[in-house]
């Protein structure tokens, strides 16, 4: 492919700048991942699959990829209620708590990881009271759940905002003005209107969530079998030097997430023609 | 025609709890962990020697891979925004793709490339150099994580201003230097501040990636967050969450500034 500028263009610099993008892209990036692709491939199909349905290797994308799904799904619901209070409510400190959706964001993954575990604890103040309540949270998948909420947290509310402005409130009040309820208008039009959107917000979430190491990893227990993430089982595999095995994983779970987003962005196409008009 | 009030205080209610449980709390018990036993013990286990080491890799990481992603932003941002070719969503997507990339597997393509059994392995063996499970991979893979972060913020930024100003400076007869000094970096320079901003908290926040590559030598290669797991591993809570609380403080800075940069951007 050749990148050389369409059309004739005053400015200086851009085989300069072009070509110092693409070597230092070809350099970083593409040659690593190149990397990636070739080891996978020498591990041949029937390495491939072996590698992929194994037990162990099964029950961790299982793990991985439900509770992905589970948090994606309480996000868009609770993201939609958080981002209609900063839109469409007035409080004073909105400035202040609009920025600190921001921080699972900016927040170091471990910092996150050993917060939320010392918060879920069961020697803890609210893991206790949870466990009174018969609900184990830290090292069982309901914790692996909750640290995947709070990362995929921002995503979600960051995509919802912005379309909440944009839906303003003229459509709202037509269908109340014309006689629906309150419930019919935020069914028939507010929903429809969000819903592509709300699926970009699952899917940053999600994608997000089943490639995260370090908010999960110290709440998860990493108990084989039960609660052990696909991304650790990569790093297990490393650790006893089977590169083959840590690289077939990886790509197995880059195939399921593109599979996933691909249907995902299918279902978003399909939404934008024929809800919102 | 606002929804009755009963519905706002419950909106009000459930966003409040929510984000007070989600958000609030974790921060709070850092800053509760870390201060627990005293500001003594605190200062203690951020002066200890291998937290320091860990503090000076995260420094040093940081002051090499941020100055060279800045440049690679500004650079790829100028070619891709200020001139029309053919690729240019397809190039978009490459500088992209560090992001749809998970932290491990980030850390497993280095591995790969430079590791004893990877594709340069055996040669680097030959010549007694070493990347994987030293500092030059942390670099190297923090390099490849933060890598789309400025050009990020600064692609949308320069396509929206287009380069009628810059025609005007060099119409004027200004060198290419002077345009891009005097015209360019004038007008982007608070997204740029923001782009390194949002690179440097990653920077000195990975975990993930670097995990992977470090190698986990106690006071040579372990950043900060890799400390931070050693110690919560030992059962050493206060001196990991004081490790903890310099990042969480770095995570609000980054926050405050990102605040600040959207309120300038915002009144310009």
């Amino acid at each position: 492919m050749s990148f050389r500028a369409k059309e004739f263009s005053v400015l200086p610099g851009f085989n300069l700048t072009m070509g110092y993008t693409l070597l230092y892209l070809g350099l970083i990036v593409l040659l690593p991942m190149a990397a990636l692709t070739l080891k996978s491939a020498g591990a041949g199909w029937t390495g491939f699959f072996q590698t992929l349905t194994h037990p162990r290797v099964m029950a961790s994308f299982k793990l991985t990829f439900g509770t992905a799904l589970l948090a994606a799904l309480v996000n868009v619901v609770m993201g939609t209620v958080v981002a209609w209070f900063l839109i469409r409510v007035k409080f004073p400190g909105k400035r202040f708590i609009d920025a600190l959706v921001d921080l699972p964001f900016a927040m170091p993954t471990a910092v996150s990881g050993i917060a939320l575990t010392a918060l879920y604890a069961p020697n803890s103040f609210l893991g206790g009271l949870l466990l009174k309540l018969g609900i184990k949270v830290a090292f069982t998948p309901i914790g692996i759940t909750v640290a995947m909420i709070f990362i995929g947290l921002p995503f979600v509310i960051r995509t919802i905002q912005p379309a909440l402005v944009d839906l303003g409130r003229d459509l709202e009040e037509a269908s109340l003005t014309l006689g629906a309820s309150r419930r019919q208008t935020f069914w028939r039009v507010i929903l429809p209107l969000l819903t592509p959107s709300l699926l970009t917000g699952f899917t940053l979430s999600f994608a997000r969530a089943v490639g995260e190491y370090g908010s999960v990893v110290f709440i998860a227990g990493n108990m084989p079998m039960k609660t052990e993430i696909a991304s650790l089982l990569i790093l297990t595999k490393l650790e006893q030097y089977d590169y083959t095995g840590a690289t077939v994983i990886a790509v197995g779970m880059l195939l399921i997430s593109l599979v996933l987003i691909l249907i995902i962005n299918a279902l978003q196409n399909w939404s934008s023609k024929h809800l919102a008009t | 025609m606002d929804p009755p009030l009963w519905v706002n205080a419950l909106i009000a209610t459930i966003s409040l709890g929510f984000l007070g449980l989600f958000i609030v709390a974790p921060l709070g018990i850092i800053l509760h962990e870390a201060f627990r036993a005293g500001l003594h013990v605190w200062w203690a286990s951020v002066r200890e020697p291998d937290a320091l080491a860990a503090i000076r890799l995260t420094l040093l990481v940081a002051a090499i891979a941020v100055p060279l992603n800045l440049v690679f932003g500004v650079a790829a941002s100028w070619a891709i925004a200020k001139f029309r070719f053919k690729g240019r969503t397809f190039l978009l997507t490459l500088i992209d793709l560090p992001f749809a990339v998970s932290p491990v597997i980030s850390g497993l393509i280095f591995v790969l490339l430079f590791g004893l059994q990877g594709w340069l392995g055996p040669w680097l063996a030959d010549h007694d150099i070493q990347i994987i499970f030293a500092v030059p991979g942390i670099v190297l893979t923090t390099i490849f994580v933060t890598f789309p972060f400025v050009a990020r913020e600064l692609i949308p930024l320069m396509t929206e201003q287009g380069s009628e100003e810059e025609q005007a400076a060099l119409s004027l007869g200004a060198n290419g230097w002077q345009v891009f000094r005097r015209v360019t970096l004038p007008n982007i320079k608070w997204g740029l501040l923001y782009g390194v901003i949002l690179c440097n908290a990653r920077a000195m926040g990975e975990f993930g990636a670097v995990s992977v590559v470090s190698g986990h030598i106690r006071g040579e290669t372990n950043t900060l967050p890799l400390h931070i797991e050693v110690l919560y591993n030992e059962y050493n809570f206060a001196a990991a969450f004081a490790g903890a609380s310099l990042l969480a403080a770095l995570a609000l800075v980054t926050l405050a500034i990102k605040s600040l940069v959207e309120w300038r951007s915002g009144q310009a």
